[in-house]
């Protein structure tokens, strides 16, 4: 007699992969940490408008370099100071927020669209698709983008729109390679073959069958790209070939407070810590988002 | 082996030339060339003078052909702004770049590698951790900050090291740090992510049954294989780190070809632009090229083929 | 007089899971002499593996292990250092894996790693060294042993890398080898070869075999005593050829209805299986491990954990039921 009920020890349950998951989110500190302080930066900048005690481009020359609360002679009606045209630099600073997400989003979905289109068409197809696609992606790893993001800025001119359109059309390149070899590594699996001897047309494989499990790849490089984005802006902007001035660009904050920055080093160090806290908390969350659901945990 | 070299070299070549051409294209149709170098207030009769004086009339795949016919003897043209040639310029230049890129990757292999094998050994503990999160808050600086915060503290408030220029060894060290700094958090992962899966092969188990201490288990097995990925997308990292340069040198006044760049870019200095673009695309062309023959070389699997 | 090699008693294998404790190994005892081949038999997950390794103390880092005994030519290896049991992995036993393909460094050199595993623990010159690398590849049935010390693992098949692995164990003459699975990895045909080479050289150097496999073919090949595990315990042990003859727990019973005899079973005729699936061994054990898979179960088998019967010397097996109950049932089983 079979007494399969009988087991000699005791059924455990194991957890389900969605408890896991969840349970390790909680658990993974970097995930939590990051996504907190993200969300809350997101909301400020959201916010902005209501929140800011200035309007941050109203130029006050009477107030110029105002040190922040934490000096002597610091004031509550700016926390964060002045800059060298009494702009009040709290509120610079949530604008700011806002330019820099703006850019980061927007150049990653032009960007993700762009290389998620060619690595998936590459992985899936192969063959001659996988070719051209692969030389495209070498010539592109061999384009300085930096210089050339530069150098289109400073001949058509800068500006918010210009800056994400130059962005989102260089830094596509992650987002193929890595989609290419995800999907790649699908275009072999059982259920694919499944679906394609069901009859089903490529375009309905690809959208159900493939995306979905490359998805959370697609995440952690977006959030890369997004960080490489804000990056890359900064530093644009820094050289003064990014987002143009009244703008409150993080990284041209940073530039037009050099001349201050040895009797001030607040000046600098107060965006420049903006941008390295929203990187950070991004990147956090994107390492989280990958550790948690990479097979290996489960 | 001969027959892979020279295929990759063709293929380096190539990739080259098609940059050259990408970038002639973007920097000759994003705007009026003429009209930038002629000044915001400049007439049009000024403007089509310099037009004409330029050759910047002429249809844009002429001015590519006669371009890339000149580039190939080694003409790269005369900037507009100092009236020298090209190569002049950049070859003054280049060395001061070359030292610095290859100061900030020394200083990136130095920290990372140490820093990978220790948490490679002790995984998912305190050293683990701390050596993780050492990379991933270096990753968020913005490296022109990093370079500026160097300034204030080593060069004004402790007044350790000159704060601009390139003159002595000592003016090398801070920028090498700021640009190196950011190539380390990758390179840690590398090795770290490498020793992982290298520790838990087969032979690695062999190595232990053998009798093998920690030392030769993890230097002379580990380490050879995992080190093998880890060199060929190191030279790639240096050719990335490179792309990153300009800001570096802008911000502590290093003369280099990168300094160099951003003022011709600001200058509408085109000639040297297109000359610089070409430069550092084929310095990372060659760089992916030695990594994948050195890879080629290291891995007695593909050396056969 | 044979002398005892080594001595396994007690043994315990934990590693601990986020469901739980998975007890992998429990209170496992044996034993092998000079010149004999003992063979470790059970599925997959039985913890024989882990069994071998915890000797050779090299389980995976989560692991955790004891023994009431394990003695090694009379030496305590329970609490021993780790700088000690280097120095004895390789040169006073050696172990013998089941992938050859993975098992050897692809960056170095077949001569190399061979005399690497020599040079490490004795002071010869090199030439002594090689000298003795050529000695055993051939000694191992490797044609032009010279000429293929120079060789790259990749360039060799998986056979022949089992065989320099092989060779490799013997580098320093150890008293005992353990082969986990050494011919699952290999085709049929080469499997027959190396187990031979096994036995041979076991033989011509009067070493201690552990053999580990799930394949009782193999079992019937080579080995002098039998030690069958199950869900991390051993339920019978004793010399292969009482074993197969008279087999009493009911999953060694199992297990040789499964195998088709060539000549007896006929085509078409039904092998025996056993139903139902290992259990996982997390928790508490209740009563017999064996007895939701077992045909003759009964209500005393969910009392307690049934404790190992002696028969005979060296005869042992762990069931409730009297060996003469268990030799009927094999008669009635056998008409199935």
């Amino acid at each position: 007699m079979e007494n399969a009920s009988l087991s000699p020890f005791k059924e455990i349950d194991f957890p389900t992969p969605g408890q896991m998951v969840r349970r390790q989110m909680l658990r993974h500190w970097g995930f939590m940490f990051g996504g907190i302080v993200l969300v809350l930066i997101v909301a400020l900048a959201l916010l902005a408008p209501v929140l800011a005690p200035h309007d941050p481009y109203h130029q006050d020359l009477s107030r110029r370099v105002i040190n922040p609360i934490w000096h002597e002679d610091g004031t509550w009606e700016h926390p964060l100071g002045t800059d060298n045209l009494g702009r009040d630099y709290l509120s610079r600073l949530m604008y700011g927020a806002r330019i820099s997400l703006l850019i980061g989003v927007a150049a990653m979905l032009i960007a993700g669209v762009i290389g998620t289109t060619m690595g998936v068409a590459a992985g899936y197809f192969g063959g001659r698709v996988d070719m051209v696609i692969n030389a495209i992606i070498t010539t592109r790893l061999a384009l300085p983008i930096m210089l050339v993001a530069l150098a289109v800025v400073a001949l058509v001119g800068g500006s918010l729109e210009i800056v994400i359109l130059v962005l989102g059309l260089m830094i596509w390149n992650r987002f193929a390679l890595v989609m290419r070899a995800s999907t790649q590594q699908l275009r072999s699996m059982d259920y694919v073959s499944a679906a394609k001897a069901a009859g089903c047309s490529t375009l309905r494989i690809l959208l159900t069958e493939v995306l979905p499990n490359i998805l959370n790849n697609l995440i952690v490089v977006a959030t890369l790209e997004v960080t490489r984005a804000i990056l890359i802006e900064a530093a644009l902007s820094f050289l003064g070939m990014g987002v143009q001035p009244p703008l409150p660009s993080w990284g041209l904050m940073v530039s037009e407070a050099k001349e201050f920055m040895l009797f001030s080093p607040w000046m600098i160090t107060i965006p420049g810590m903006a941008i390295f806290i929203l990187v950070l908390s991004i990147n956090l969350l994107g390492d989280g988002i990958r550790d948690v659901t990479a097979p290996e945990s489960r | 082996m001969l027959v892979y070299t020279l295929k990759r070299l063709v293929l380096a070549v190539v990739v080259a030339v098609t940059v050259s051409f990408i970038s002639f294209m973007i920097l000759n149709l994003s705007g009026d060339p003429a009209a930038a170098l002629a000044g915001a207030d400049a007439t049009p009769e000024e403007i089509r003078f310099i037009r004409e004086k330029y050759g910047l009339d002429r249809p844009i795949l002429v001015q590519y052909a006669d371009w890339a016919r000149r580039a190939v003897a080694g003409d790269f043209g005369e900037s507009p702004y100092f009236n020298q040639p090209v190569k002049d310029l950049i070859g003054g230049r280049i060395g001061v770049t070359m030292t610095l890129g290859v100061c900030a990757f020394v200083f990136a292999i130095c920290l990372a590698i140490p820093l990978g094998v220790i948490a490679a050994i002790r995984p998912n503990t305190w050293i683990d951790r701390l050596a993780l999160t050492i990379s991933v808050l270096g990753q968020a600086m913005p490296n022109f900050f990093t370079g500026l915060l160097l300034i204030i503290v080593l060069g004004v408030m402790l007044r350790l090291l000159p704060i601009s220029g390139s003159s002595t060894w000592k003016h090398f060290i801070m920028p090498a740090i700021a640009l190196g700094y950011y190539a380390v958090p990758s390179l840690m992962r590398l090795t770290r992510t490498g020793m992982l899966e290298v520790l838990s092969s087969d032979y690695i188990r062999t190595a232990r049954a053998k009798g093998l201490r920690s030392f030769p288990v993890l230097f002379k097995h580990a380490l050879r294989n995992a080190i093998i990925p880890m060199v060929s997308l190191a030279f790639v990292q240096f050719g990335y780190m490179l792309g990153g340069a300009f800001v570096i040198e802008i911000v502590f006044a290093v003369q280099g070809v990168g300094f160099l760049a951003v003022r011709s870019i600001e200058r509408t200095d085109l000639p040297v632009v297109q000359a610089i673009v070409l430069l550092f695309s084929a310095i990372y062309v060659l760089m992916t090229l030695f990594s994948d023959l050195l890879n080629a070389f290291l891995d007695p699997r593909i050396r056969a083929k | 007089m044979m002398d005892a090699l080594l001595e396994v008693k007690g043994l315990h294998v934990d590693i601990p899971l986020s469901a739980g404790t998975l007890h992998a190994v429990r209170n496992v005892s044996f034993s092998v002499n000079r010149g004999q081949t003992l063979a470790l038999v059970g599925e997959s997950g039985c913890g024989k593996s882990l069994s071998v390794l915890a000797v050779m103390n090299l389980l995976p880092k989560k692991a955790r292990w004891h023994a009431e005994k394990l003695l090694l030519n009379d030496e305590d290896l329970t609490s021993t250092s780790e700088r000690n049991m280097a120095d004895i992995r390789g040169s006073r036993m050696a172990m013998i894996f089941q992938e050859p393909m993975t098992s050897l460094n692809p960056c170095y050199t077949i001569g190399n790693q061979l005399m690497e595993a020599l040079l490490r623990h004795q002071k010869v010159s090199r030439s002594d060294a090689r000298d003795r690398a050529v000695f055993l590849l051939e000694k191992v049935g490797i044609t032009a042993a010279a000429s293929r010390l120079k060789q790259y693992p990749h360039q060799l098949s998986g056979g022949l890398r089992q065989r320099v692995m092989i060779a490799m164990g013997l580098m320093c003459g150890p008293p005992l080898i353990i082969a986990d699975e050494p011919t699952t990895a290999l085709d049929v045909t080469i499997q027959a070869q190396i187990l031979a080479l096994l036995a041979s050289l076991q033989q011509e150097f009067e070493m201690g075999l552990i053999l580990i496999t799930h394949d009782l073919g193999v079992v019937a090949r080579v080995a002098h005593r039998v030690a069958v595990m199950y869900c991390g315990l051993v339920v019978e042990t004793g010399d292969a050829t009482s074993l197969f003859e008279n087999p009493l727990h009911p999953y060694t019973q199992g297990l040789l209805a499964s195998l088709p005899i060539p000549g007896k079973t006929m085509p078409g005729e039904h092998l025996g299986s056993i139903s139902g699936m290992v259990p996982t061994p997390i928790g508490e054990q209740h009563g017999c491990v064996f007895r939701n898979r077992c045909t003759y179960a009964f209500d005393d088998c969910s009392a307690g954990p049934v404790d190992l019967r002696e028969v005979s010397n060296g005869r042992t097996y762990r069931c409730l039921l009297s060996p003469e109950v268990c030799a009927q049932n094999l008669a009635g089983g056998q008409s199935l």
